[in-house]
């Protein structure tokens, strides 16, 4: 499917989303609130279900985060990136740990690095960082270790 | 609302055991801390405890420009170097818009499929001695010598290449290269029956790791396994294959699949693919064009702003090198999607409710490279 006949079939189901089809896949913005809803609706997406997501991050933009979700249909090849921003002094998302297994130590990765909490996360500690670490989160764009020093 | 099923963590009854495996382990190859509850010896829980060599290469990256960055990502899968820079420069090279020459191109595809066997090898060496055998070990070594000596001739280095960059090939092969390539190529061949006969029909071996440390086809997906071990579970997930790359599309191999699930699946999955993986050296080793190695890019290279994900498949699985730009010389948000992360939160699936003697089958099975998790 190409990217305009698979935006028009998205933009059906996902009335609240914004697409930009620009880069290399589809990119779909959806408010934060709604992502869960979303992610359990491209699931079981008729025709291409979403089954596997290959990749989790997130990005640190200085005013706000932005969760990045790659997903991508077994059977028919496609790939649809979802992305939700989010408020960079309380960062909140539904976890998707119940929908996509492989969720679970992604978004534990994500708290640790970047502080974003996630919502009836099944086990969210720390995965990397030693024991003790909370509240400062190294990838943010303004932390500051002054032993490993890194000057961005 | 979509469930895929329902997590569970209870606490356990005071009389189970915990027993910590590592973080200096001789079965998990690396600096990799599991804490296993036991109920007699069946495990009932696995949590994997990582970080011990987490240097952040992500963070580090940032820091870096486009052609520095390369050479600190032969430091995570350091058994798949070649296929981590590889994954790089692709990245690089579609937000730059270059061209690579088809010389550079045949040497890319040459030197990954080496890589690849050079770790299916020490895969098969290692995985035999965590079960038991130590003999395999050195056989496997020595055919896998014979690899680094090729990569030291044309790279300079052993283990961490750096030999891949955006652009092209960082220098020409050495003039050995295609006589000592054929005759690593005859030499393996001729091993590979003894390979057969000394693990693969053996009994003891077999009943170690056939029923042992099943993944379904359903939960492979859905915990994101990729590589060999979602290939023994039936899921097609090779990336030469779905999104080719570079020269793939126009070769001639198959993807292995398998449908058992269990170790003894993911065992003759990796042994099938060293033969594919000789068979694409095959088909190219004798047609390398002549012509440049590297494409003409400027010294200092800019990205336009944007964002690009390049996908390869490494030795264990799908590395994909997801870059946001902002314009500058150095990337503003770097992320590896490794595959044995995923590959290790698929672990507790496959050893739970299996005896703790199994556990060292499934970690031997799997294939993980601990810096490749911690990254």
């Amino acid at each position: 499917m190409s990217k305009e006949e698979f935006k028009e079939k998205l933009a059906v189901t996902f009335t609240s989303a914004a697409f930009d089809e620009s880069g290399q896949w589809l990119n779909m913005t959806v408010p934060a609130a709604e992502w869960l809803n979303v992610a359990s609706d491209l699931r079981v997406l008729e025709g291409a279900p979403f089954d596997y997501m290959f990749c989790l991050t997130c990005v640190d933009w200085k005013t706000k985060l932005t969760m990045v979700y790659h997903l991508e249909c077994m059977q028919t090849k496609d790939i649809v990136v979802v992305k939700a921003d989010l408020d960079r002094n309380n960062p909140e998302i539904e976890s998707v740990s119940y929908i996509w297994r492989t969720a679970e130590f992604h978004e534990r990765e994500v708290y640790e690095l970047f502080g974003v909490k996630f919502l009836n996360h099944p086990d969210l500690r720390l995965l990397i960082l030693p024991e003790g670490w909370e509240g400062r989160n190294p990838m943010r764009k303004d932390f500051e270790d002054p032993v490993n020093m890194i000057k961005l | 609302m979509y469930r895929e099923s329902q997590i569970i963590r209870n606490n356990t009854p005071d009389n189970y055991m915990v027993i910590n495996v590592g973080p200096q382990h001789p079965s998990t190859h690396g600096v990799l801390h599991f804490v296993i509850t036991l109920n007699g010896e069946t495990v009932v829980k696995l949590e994997p405890h990582l970080g011990y060599i987490h240097r952040s290469i992500e963070k580090m990256c940032e820091s870096l420009n486009y052609r520095q960055f390369v050479y600190v990502t032969s430091r995570m899968d350091y058994l798949s170097s070649h296929i981590n820079n590889h994954a790089c420069a692709l990245c690089v090279e579609q937000g730059l818009q270059v061209e690579i020459p088809e010389r550079a191109q045949v040497i890319r595809v040459l030197m990954d499929e080496l890589t690849r066997l050079a770790s299916h090898l020490l895969w098969w060496g290692s995985m035999a001695m965590d079960i038991g055998a130590l003999t395999p070990f050195f056989h496997a070594f020595r055919e896998r010598e014979m690899i680094t000596e090729i990569f030291e001739e044309t790279c300079g280095a052993r283990l961490t290449m750096n030999y891949i960059c955006p652009g092209g090939v960082m220098a020409d092969l050495h003039p050995d290269f295609q006589a000592k390539v054929k005759a690593f190529l005859k030499q393996l061949k001729e091993k590979l029956p003894e390979y057969h006969e000394l693990v693969t029909g053996n009994i003891i071996f077999q009943n170690r790791t056939k029923g042992i440390g099943i993944l379904s086809k359903k939960d492979a997906i859905s915990f994101g396994v990729s590589g060999p071990t979602a290939r023994a579970s039936g899921v097609s997930c090779d990336v030469r294959k779905r999104y080719p790359y570079e020269l793939y599309d126009k070769l001639e191999f198959k993807e292995v699949l398998e449908d058992g699930g269990d170790c003894w699946a993911r065992y003759l999955v990796r042994m099938e693919e060293i033969n594919q993986s000789v068979a694409i050296v095959e088909q190219l080793i004798d047609h390398i064009p002549e012509g440049d190695i590297q494409a003409k890019t400027k010294a200092v290279l800019k990205l336009p702003k944007g964002e690009f994900y390049s996908r390869v498949e490494t030795a264990r699985g799908d590395l994909g090198v997801y870059i946001v730009s902002e314009g500058g010389t150095t990337p503003y948000r770097i992320k590896f999607r490794s595959p044995g992360f995923s590959n290790l939160s698929a672990m507790e699936t496959m050893c739970k409710g299996g005896k703790i003697g199994d556990f060292v089958a499934v970690m031997g099975s799997v294939d993980l490279v601990i810096p490749d998790i911690d990254r």
